[in-house]
């Protein structure tokens, strides 16, 4: 079987290795394709030089979507298409409408987010993540490095990846 | 580079390793269930059928089989209801009010905690689901959807209705933080299934996983996602049981109509619920080894959030008092006169004994780092916390305005068999829980295990 995929990948022991590694490999030209954690590890994602996420404006314009359209919905319903008279009061009034229109800003917000997070990530149920290593989700972190994608020989980013604390460093063609 | 403290106590005992957390964690999913996880899962199922029984009769014959009267038109239903509410709200205080002071005591206990809120909250809809009446049009008249009546459209001024929106938006919201929490972990089962050759379970926990790679990129995110659900969930928390009190307190009975009752209800609410999560997790460290990941440090810090939510809740049974007499309304002053000294002065009596005086007894390093102990007292504060609720609901209305309609409250079966369904519900699903799906939040734990773990 023809592989078209080849990789170099470095399996690292501890997180605070792994993020002086990243800023070194980076530093001595090497491009990194991306970095798998079985958890989150703090400050990678700038040493890796990522943009920051755009979620949190996302899941704000999700919830003033969810703000407007409860307001408008509780107006229009009771003051406008089916006036009731409870009590005396007024037909619209704001404050009573305040706490469904922050439990569907709150509702908004969420969903909104969640779905586009998973949108983003390219998450489904039915997908398979292509695994560099096993034991990414377990206790290694491993940094995958697209052949294609530098001018470096194997045996030279195997090198860099040694000298920068990496425990191991294998192969993996897709 | 981390930081670790040598004047705090570890999170973590027993030197363990990011592997072991893997293996520790993952093993009572792969596993077969524990004859013990039979027994107890026997018994729920047993509570559930019974419950079953009773919620048939009520559905077929109607409301009509509780124990409701002209004068007492709410008992033990809605006594229940707020009860299991509150219990939920320890579940997101621990997730989300502790991720954003940056607790990191909260990661051993927060998924079993979020479960129990999950559940709690279900338990808690079936009760006015089944006040309604007719189970199948009940959820959809409290809906605000086109209907033939004109549209005749729901009332946005009715605490009951915001009720609706704020108990659904919360029970949609928790399970959002709680599954995205989960994600990792299920990854973490599929990849062990991969290594194992068990395609079929390596299927489904990649399914639940949404195809989870653990990316940097997906972790930055993901995080960002955590924060971001976490900064929602914490005002959606203290509104849901706002929103609770106001059922009563918008009304213009005496003994419910108190400015007091939202800050009331959310610090008893915390309070019941951390009860709840004390005797749950007491069980459940017991009964699946987790001794090195819920130490005694652990219940220690979640018997001192008990103290002062219970003083607080303390305070308010006071303040309320206060403010009956003070505000110089004669049927306010008569109905905390009767709450305490009248014929439901027993459950008066239950109730200041189990929330003020027994949590207490935690200010003693001894009792509030004793297993046993804590047991028991998280029982009777839970005791303590029903009877919170029907002291206030049904001592409230007993005595009406005329002295001809005053009446009291007894159960009947289809009261305590609706109430034991809810147990038997919440069990059953708790305990399928802790068997399929990784009780901790490994991810976490493994990302603090550097700087707050025993080392060996």
């Amino acid at each position: 079987m023809q592989s078209n995929k080849n990789f170099v990948v470095g399996i690292f022991d501890d997180e605070d290795v792994l993020l002086h590694a990243v800023e070194k490999i980076r530093h001595s030209g090497v491009r990194i394709d991306e970095v798998y954690s079985p958890f989150p590890v703090h400050g990678l994602d700038d040493a890796l030089g990522y943009r920051r996420t755009r979620l949190p404006i996302a899941s704000f314009m999700f919830g003033l979507m969810g703000t407007i359209l409860a307001l408008f919905t509780q107006t229009w319903m009771l003051g406008y298409d089916w006036p009731m008279d409870i009590g005396g009061k007024n037909y619209a009034s704001l404050p009573p409408f305040i706490p469904v229109t922050f439990e569907f800003t709150v509702l908004c917000a969420s969903w909104g987010l969640v779905i586009t997070f998973l949108i983003v990530s390219n998450m489904k149920p039915y997908s398979w993540p292509r695994s560099y290593d096993i034991r990414s989700t377990d206790d290694k972190h491993v940094m995958a490095i697209d052949l294609a994608h530098n001018k470096m020989s194997k045996d030279e980013i195997g090198r860099v990846l040694k000298e920068n604390g990496a425990s191991e460093v294998n192969e993996k063609n897709f | 580079m981390q930081v670790t403290s040598s004047i705090r106590e570890p999170l973590i005992t027993g030197g363990k390793t990011v592997r072991d957390v893997s293996e520790d964690i993952s093993r009572q999913v792969e596993g077969k269930p524990t004859n013990l996880w039979w027994v107890a899962f026997g018994i729920s199922s047993i509570l559930l059928l019974f419950g079953a029984y009773c919620f048939w009769i009520l559905l077929w014959d109607g409301v009509g089989v509780w124990g409701l009267n002209k004068t007492i038109g709410w008992a033990w239903d809605i006594t229940n209801f707020v009860w299991w509410v509150g219990i939920g709200h320890a579940g997101t205080l621990i997730s989300a009010i502790l991720l954003l002071f940056r607790q990191r005591w909260r990661m051993s206990i927060n998924r079993a905690a979020e479960a129990m809120t999950i559940f709690a909250v279900i338990c808690a809809a079936t009760f006015p689901l089944a006040h309604m009446g007719r189970l199948w049009i009940g959820p959809v008249w409290s809906l605000p959807l086109p209907n033939t009546f004109g549209s005749l459209w729901v009332n946005f001024n009715s605490p009951l209705l915001w009720d609706v929106f704020a108990i659904s938006t919360y029970f949609s919201v928790s399970l959002l933080f709680w599954y995205m929490g989960l994600i990792p972990d299920f990854a973490v089962i599929r990849d062990r299934a991969v290594r194992t050759g068990h395609n079929v379970r390596a299927a489904i926990y990649n399914a639940m996983s949404f195809g989870w790679s653990g990316g940097a990129k997906a972790w930055m995110r993901y995080e960002s996602v955590a924060l971001i659900l976490a900064g929602l969930s914490t005002p959606l928390v203290l509104s849901v049981h706002t929103i609770v009190s106001m059922d009563f307190a918008t009304s213009v009975i005496p003994g419910w109509h108190a400015t007091i009752f939202p800050p009331y209800f959310v610090a008893g609410a915390i309070f019941s619920g951390f009860a709840m999560v004390l005797t749950l997790l007491l069980i459940t460290r017991k009964l699946f080894r987790l001794e090195d990941y819920i130490t005694i440090y652990h219940v220690e810090l979640m018997n001192i959030i008990i103290i002062i939510t219970g003083s607080i809740v303390g305070i308010a049974y006071i303040t309320e008092f206060f403010i009956a007499w003070y505000g110089q309304v004669p049927a306010e002053q008569y109905t905390f006169i009767n709450r305490a000294f009248g014929p439901y002065w027993w459950a008066y009596a239950s109730m200041m004994t189990c929330n003020v005086i027994s949590p207490q007894l935690f200010w003693f390093k001894k009792i509030r780092t004793n297993l046993v102990s804590t047991f028991v007292i998280s029982i009777i504060v839970n005791i303590g916390m029903w009877f919170e609720r029907f002291v206030i609901i049904a001592t409230s209305i007993h005595r009406d305005f005329l002295p001809s309609s005053w009446s009291m409250f007894y159960p009947t079966m289809y009261d305590v068999g609706q109430y034991i369904f809810t147990f038997g519900l919440f069990f059953c699903a708790f305990l399928l829980f802790a068997k399929y799906f990784p009780v901790i939040n490994m991810a976490e734990v493994k990302s603090i295990l550097k700087s707050t773990s025993e080392k060996k």
